[in-house]
């Protein structure tokens, strides 16, 4: 069985990735947390996983966005995670694509992202800017399900008596995040 | 009643057959001309994935893609104005020709018709591309060459 090498495998997953006929570019990056799964549409980021299974989550996006999907290069998320790791960047400028999301997730995610780095909020504060007031639950489940953690910080809300509570990714990555952003000591 | 099979993410259908039609564009046309041929075959099959209506015979599906390409690299490579030996200056391609013709056929002989006549593959090829062998893709094209005829004659 022949392999196909690298640099010809790399070549032609650089000219897909430019050649507008992808819907979804995903790829693997490092990063202090363990490997994360990066994915963009067309009209922007879409997907960041932890613990990432490769396959299974093609599968998602492929049903998700379009049949499209292949791993390829991701040059500016990478390098804007990377720099935030470094400590280097405070906020992501990434045109972000959340096709799928429904009404109310989506209005609690815009909210989400306009809590600062390095500052907390809490549910209960999420759900009245999302004018539901009495559904912090609700918004806990949106914060699980988050398609985009880090870039869209649900590692910043933590529960009315400051408990971090809980984190799709694990409380001890949520942990480590407040603590890169000097939001805990 | 065959099972409907759905089509797989393009990650995992280019990381299935990738390796196989990159021996197969090494054997047709040398190493060097074989890369920039990958390049245009996976874009090729990139481009017209999303219309695909099942996940059968995605094999038969690059090959007759990968055929196709070579055949282009073939008409660049002969020097301008050397007319094609036996050919029409207007004609269609050999394989637009023979995919036409074959459109009817079940999926099998079609794709053997189409890889042997249209493309000039091996039979061994042909029976790679089938996932088969070469003694099975020889009795599916003549079978299916049967085939058009009967329909010719009607």
């Amino acid at each position: 069985m022949t392999s196909v090498p690298e640099p010809l495998d790399v070549r032609f997953r650089t000219a897909a990735a430019s050649s507008g006929f992808l819907d979804v570019a995903y790829n693997l990056l490092d990063s202090p947390l363990g490997t994360l799964l990066v994915a963009a549409s067309p009209r922007g980021l879409c997907r960041v996983a932890y613990d990432p299974e490769p396959e299974r989550q093609a599968e998602e996006l492929a049903t998700r966005f379009g049949l499209r999907v292949l791993r390829a290069p991701l040059d500016e998320p990478r390098r804007q995670l990377d720099e935030y790791f470094e400590r280097r960047r405070r906020s992501f400028e990434l045109p972000l694509d959340l096709a799928g999301v429904g009404p109310f997730p989506r209005r609690v995610l815009e909210q989400l992202a306009q809590v600062p780095y390095g500052e907390v909020t809490t549910y209960g504060r999420l759900a009245a800017q999302a004018e539901r007031p009495r559904a912090a639950r609700a918004v806990g489940t949106v914060m699980n399900r988050n398609p985009m953690p880090i870039v869209l910080p649900c590692h910043r809300v933590v529960g009315s008596t400051g408990k971090l509570v809980g984190y799709g990714g694990g409380l001890d990555r949520k942990e480590r995040l407040l603590r890169l952003e000097g939001a805990l000591l | 009643m065959m099972e409907a099979v759905s089509v797989p993410p393009f990650e995992r259908f280019y990381e299935t057959w990738s390796g196989e039609i990159l021996a197969f564009l090494r054997r047709r046309l040398g190493p060097a001309e074989a890369e920039d041929a990958f390049q245009e075959t996976f874009l090729r099959a990139l481009r017209g994935y999303g219309r695909l209506e099942h996940g059968r015979e995605l094999r038969a599906w690059a090959y007759t893609i990968a055929a196709r390409v070579v055949v282009d690299a073939h008409r660049r490579r002969r020097p301008a104005g050397e007319p094609v030996e036996g050919a029409a200056v207007d004609a269609r391609p050999a394989y637009a020709e023979i995919e036409h013709l074959a459109g009817d056929l079940p999926p099998t002989e079609r794709a053997a018709v189409v890889l042997r006549y249209g493309y000039d593959l091996s039979y061994e090829d042909i029976g790679a591309a089938l996932g088969s062998n070469a003694v099975a893709a020889r009795q599916a094209a003549s079978s299916g060459i049967r085939r058009l005829r009967r329909k010719e004659l009607r």
